[in-house]
């Protein structure tokens, strides 16, 4: 076949001595920076600029898809070590990460999220190498009623998410909606809701400004004041047959999650207005669904890291699929690396495969070693990582609200914005304490942006006609399934109510 | 005939700078920190793609002794980015790389309070020209074949943008009132989110920046109609100008280096300086070539009596639209 | 608990009136042919969180929710000293920035916690207090290449200094 000719050209130009000298290098500040809360692979971009003049375009590129995979494989540790989701990708890890590791289970929830990241982002390579061009014209047929369509079945997947109480959990998802409108109207082009005309409100309240309020700081606060300072997260030492007991397990526990994300982050994935965060959070609530013992989850269910991990993996090398192969970022790292190719020389679009094979295959031949390279320094760095948990609580703490601070501003770089993380901070705190489930306000903050837009431009399209989701050959199907899956639990339960007023 | 113009412009900045008053202090400032270099808009865009590559030009001549450090303030249209610019408490070290949004977003947003005119000009890097396109598949080879089948399609016509108010927008908006045409209008978020649902038929037709559709032209999936320049385009010799067809109408995005109010003289000068020598740079004229910008140097004065002319034009065209 | 619970649901309605009637600034109702207006998404789903808030009551008269039986406080006198000093400890920081800078901040944040609320000797927090913020600028100025607030001019000269290594 003439794909696995170029792909093995491809992984052996990786395999170069620099080139691999890049990757190694690449991987472990990934892996750091993805680490940190509030960074990702969009810094990483800095680190590269110096080093783009000193190599040759085709080694760039490589370095930069080698941070791009350390970062997806860190956004995990600070998800599971500080709770904090440091990238939306990494939100659905916290959700049984975070109770793992409070269980002791660190090192397993970390080799579970290690395994899984490099089965999903293998099963991904696998399928770009492969389908690149189909895919790619899949992608193209995917319209705003399309990604409207799919983001109602991604909170339909998380129905079952919320707390018991449905009024509290309602109130959460619709809190997170509202809260993703503020600052501007991307329909109408007019500012929005910017609460008490505070012009800091213009650029609307992200992702990480709410995720690190409530679980840098919101949560913190909680577990301080709950456990009397009295933090104990008994880690045992790490051992090199208790890694290999937590692979055993991890793989054991883990498969049925990383299977499903494997597949569906790469779908979700290549589709250029959703990207990686859909995916994993999708992943996570279809295997929640699929499990025959649901009420684990959220309680420290390796597959519950599991699914969201090989997801994210999976998905941000899906999301290089429209860039390479349409010019079209996925996402903001891969719009920079767009713009990286431009200065390189490189006229990204769909010429691109013919006209740069070199490039473009020993990109992707990139991907296969990168990803190994990260299994490898992920798997060595666990040690690391467990034994900053066996801090004393009184300097991990404070640690954590440093980290919360410092990456919040990295991000936002608007002290504007670290107002907002104390305010949401101490507000989360008070609503955790009478059982508001907050977890469903943060995904709605993820998804509200790509739902509203999609959803007011289908209705441009139709004129305002809502038949548009029902009647369109791809985006009818899928609406139909949400409904389905929306409406579902509610006549179960309404069922369920009969027998029991009869009686 | 391109190198005379090249070397005629350098001449020309070079006259500008040594009419500088006090050209000797001025090369005594230095920057001694990082300096802001805020975008107007988010990540991945035109706008910020220019800016990143201006910084790698400077970071690969090491041009100076801080760094240029790129931050995306795209909020409200760029209101963000100017009320940032207006308040810096550091005037010294802080660029805005501006579009077109520079004169609109004001105007349009009258409460905040942001008058144009008191900021600093540092340097005219170019301005972006405006492309009408539609995907082969729709069979349309002509712009009066478009007119033809806009009209034909009675208000069913769809157009993807960047927004009301935007640049596109506006150019649509005179074009559709130019020619009696019914246009129905999809705003996205960024110009490369209008390409791509162009390449999968989900609008008909666009008016983008030639870098965005470039690489949907090369390969033959985008057809360029008309171009909204002052002359025909160099990298689109058969594609005919809106002028030619007796519309006295052309549309720029303008890529400028622009300095906050109060900036003092002297750094502004160095800014002068540091950007005349990338927009002299190898690397700055084969982007100009390669990303189909025109070229559009001026000095100090005549950038504000652009600024003053497209405060004028915008206002008046934002006005239409609006009625 | 039981107060608590009906005063944060009475709050958060009031949040919710506020940001309806935020949203009205654009229109709220469907425009024909063209789908809902700018204001709709934000205002609607605010009505349902007000009504959320409603069905909070509710289950708070009923006796439902768990928090509407309990008769504890919402936080006994360690609860709402540890929120004192470790909350105000936060805002302290961040007010600071401005001040001290953003390595200042952190210098004198971790110097608070470490000592007065960890109870750490002093040639511990010394050593963590002085050389995070430190590290940090290394970090994040010079690898991430991202400037942090610098405070208040008299922390000028210090960062000249810092500058001068990194560049």
């Amino acid at each position: 076949m003439e794909v696995l000719g170029f792909l093995a050209d491809g992984i052996l130009m990786a395999l170069e001595p620099l080139n691999l000298m890049l990757i190694l290098i690449g991987v472990s500040v990934g892996l750091f920076i993805g680490a940190m809360p509030g960074l990702g692979s969009v810094n990483g971009v800095a680190i590269l600029l110096p080093v783009t003049f000193l190599v040759p375009p085709g080694s760039a590129i490589i370095f930069l898809a080698a941070i791009y995979y350390g970062a997806m494989y860190g956004g995990a540790i600070s998800s599971v070590t500080l709770g904090i989701p440091g990238a939306s990708t990494a939100v659905a890890t916290t959700f049984d990460g975070r109770p793992l590791a409070l269980q002791g289970r660190a090192s397993l929830a970390l080799v579970t999220a290690a395994i899984a990241s490099f089965i999903g982002g293998s099963v991904a390579n696998v399928l770009f190498t492969l389908f690149a061009p189909v895919l790619a014209t899949l992608a193209l047929s995917f319209g705003p009623p399309e990604i409207f369509a799919l983001m109602l079945l991604a909170f339909a997947t998380f129905v079952g998410l919320g707390g018991d109480d449905i009024a509290k959990t309602v109130f959460s998802i619709c809190f997170g909606l509202v809260l993703a409108s503020v600052g501007y109207d991307q329909i109408s082009g007019a500012p929005r809701l910017v609460l008490l005309d505070i012009s800091g409100f213009l650029h609307g309240i992200g992702f990480l400004v709410l995720a690190i309020g409530v679980y840098g700081i919101g949560e913190m606060l909680w577990t301080i004041e709950q456990t009397r300072g009295e933090v104990t997260t008994t880690t045992p030492r790490m051992t090199v047959s208790g890694m290999l007991a937590d692979t055993k397990e991890a793989l054991a526990r883990g498969w049925k999650g990383t299977t499903i994300g494997s597949f569906l982050g790469f779908f979700v994935g290549v589709l250029p207005a959703a990207g990686a965060t859909p995916g994993s959070l999708m992943s996570y609530g279809v295997a929640k669904m699929v499990s025959r013992a649901p009420e684990t989850y959220g309680r420290g269910n390796p597959d519950g890291v599991a699914a969201p991990e090989a997801a994210n993996n999976s998905a941000s090398t899906g999301a290089m699929l429209p860039m390479l192969t349409l010019g079209i970022p996925g996402s903001p790292t891969t719009a920079i690396l767009l713009g990286g190719m431009v200065i390189w020389g490189l006229v990204p679009g769909p010429r691109l495969f013919t006209t740069e094979t070199e490039f473009v295959w020993g990109l992707i031949g990139s991907f296969y070693v990168s990803n190994l390279a990260a299994l490898i320094i992920n798997l060595a760095f666990i040690p690391l990582f467990v034994w900053m948990l066996r801090m004393p609580f009184t300097i991990l703490a404070p640690m954590i609200f440093v980290l919360s601070i410092t990456g919040g501003y990295a991000a936002t770089r608007d002290m504007h914005d670290i107002w907002l993380i104390v305010i949401f901070g101490l507000g989360a705190f008070f609503l955790r304490k009478f059982d508001y489930p907050l977890a469903p306000a943060v995904l709605a903050i993820v998804l509200g942006p790509i739902a509203e837009p999609t959803l007011r431009q289908s209705l441009l399209l139709s004129s305002g006609d809502p038949s548009i989701f029902f009647t369109r050959p791809i985006a009818g199907p899928i609406t139909v399934i949400a409904l389905i899956l929306i409406f579902l639990p509610a006549l179960k339960y309404l069922r369920r109510r009969k027998p029991a007023a009869a009686e | 005939m391109h190198f005379t113009k090249r070397g005629f412009l350098g001449a020309a900045a070079a006259a500008t700078l040594a009419l500088a008053p006090l050209p000797a202090l001025a090369q005594e400032w230095e920057p001694s920190r990082p300096i802001d270099f805020v975008i107007m808009a988010g990540p991945g865009g035109g706008a910020d793609q220019i800016a990143r590559f201006i910084q790698s030009v400077v970071e690969k001549n090491d041009m100076t002794s801080r760094p240029l450090v790129p931050n995306n303030k795209g909020g409200g249209s760029g209101a963000e980015a100017l009320l940032h610019m207006s308040q810096v408490r550091d005037t010294d070290h802080t660029l805005l790389v501006t579009l077109n949004s520079f004169f609109t977003t004001p105007l349009r947003q009258e409460g905040l309070g942001i008058d144009v005119e008191t900021f600093t000009p540092i340097a005219m890097m170019g301005v972006d020209p405006f492309v009408l396109w539609v995907h082969k598949d729709q069979g349309i080879t002509s712009f009066d074949q478009f007119v033809e089948e806009v009209k034909a399609a009675d208000g069913e016509w769809v157009m993807g943008g960047t927004g009301k108010g935007q640049e596109d927008s506006i150019v649509i908006a005179y074009m559709a009132g130019a020619y009696g045409l019914k246009i129905k209008y999809i705003p996205y978020d960024g110009g490369g989110a209008v390409a791509k649902d162009l390449a999968g038929r989900q609008v008909m037709a666009t008016v983008n920046n030639p870098a965005e559709a470039k690489g949907f032209y090369d390969s033959g999936d985008f057809v360029p109609l008309l171009a909204f320049s002052d002359e025909r385009m160099e990298s689109y010799p058969d594609v005919p100008t809106l002028k030619e067809m007796g519309h006295d109408f052309s549309y720029y995005n303008q890529r400028a280096i622009v300095g906050p109010p109060g900036m003092s003289e002297e750094a502004a000068s160095y800014y002068r300086d540091l950007f005349t020598r990338v927009y002299e740079s190898e690397e700055w004229q084969s982007y100009l070539v390669s990303e189909s910008l025109s070229p559009l140097w001026m000095d100090a004065d005549g950038q504000r009596a652009y600024w003053q002319k497209q405060v004028e034009n915008h206002r008046a065209l934002l006005a239409q639209i609006d009625s | 608990m039981r107060k608590g619970e009906l005063t944060t649901a009475g709050l958060l309605a009031l949040f919710s009136l506020y940001l309806m009637w935020k949203s009205m600034e654009l229109p709220v109702g469907y425009i024909r042919g063209e789908g809902p207006g700018g204001g709709a998404w934000p205002f609607w789903l605010s009505l349902i969180m007000l009504l959320s808030c409603g069905m909070i009551a509710l289950n708070w008269w009923r006796g439902k929710s768990p928090a509407s039986r309990s008769d504890e406080p919402l936080l006994d006198g360690y609860g709402w000293r540890t929120l004192f000093l470790v909350g105000g400890g936060i805002i302290g920081f961040v007010a600071l920035v401005n001040v001290v800078s953003m390595y200042g901040a952190v210098a004198v944040f971790l110097l608070y916690y470490l000592r007065f609320l960890g109870r750490h000797g002093w040639p511990l927090t010394l050593a963590i207090s002085l050389l995070t913020p430190l590290g940090m600028f290394f970090f994040f100025e010079g690898a991430m290449q991202i400037t942090m607030p610098q405070g208040m001019a008299f922390t000028a000269p210090v960062f000249d200094v810092l500058y001068e290594i990194i560049y």
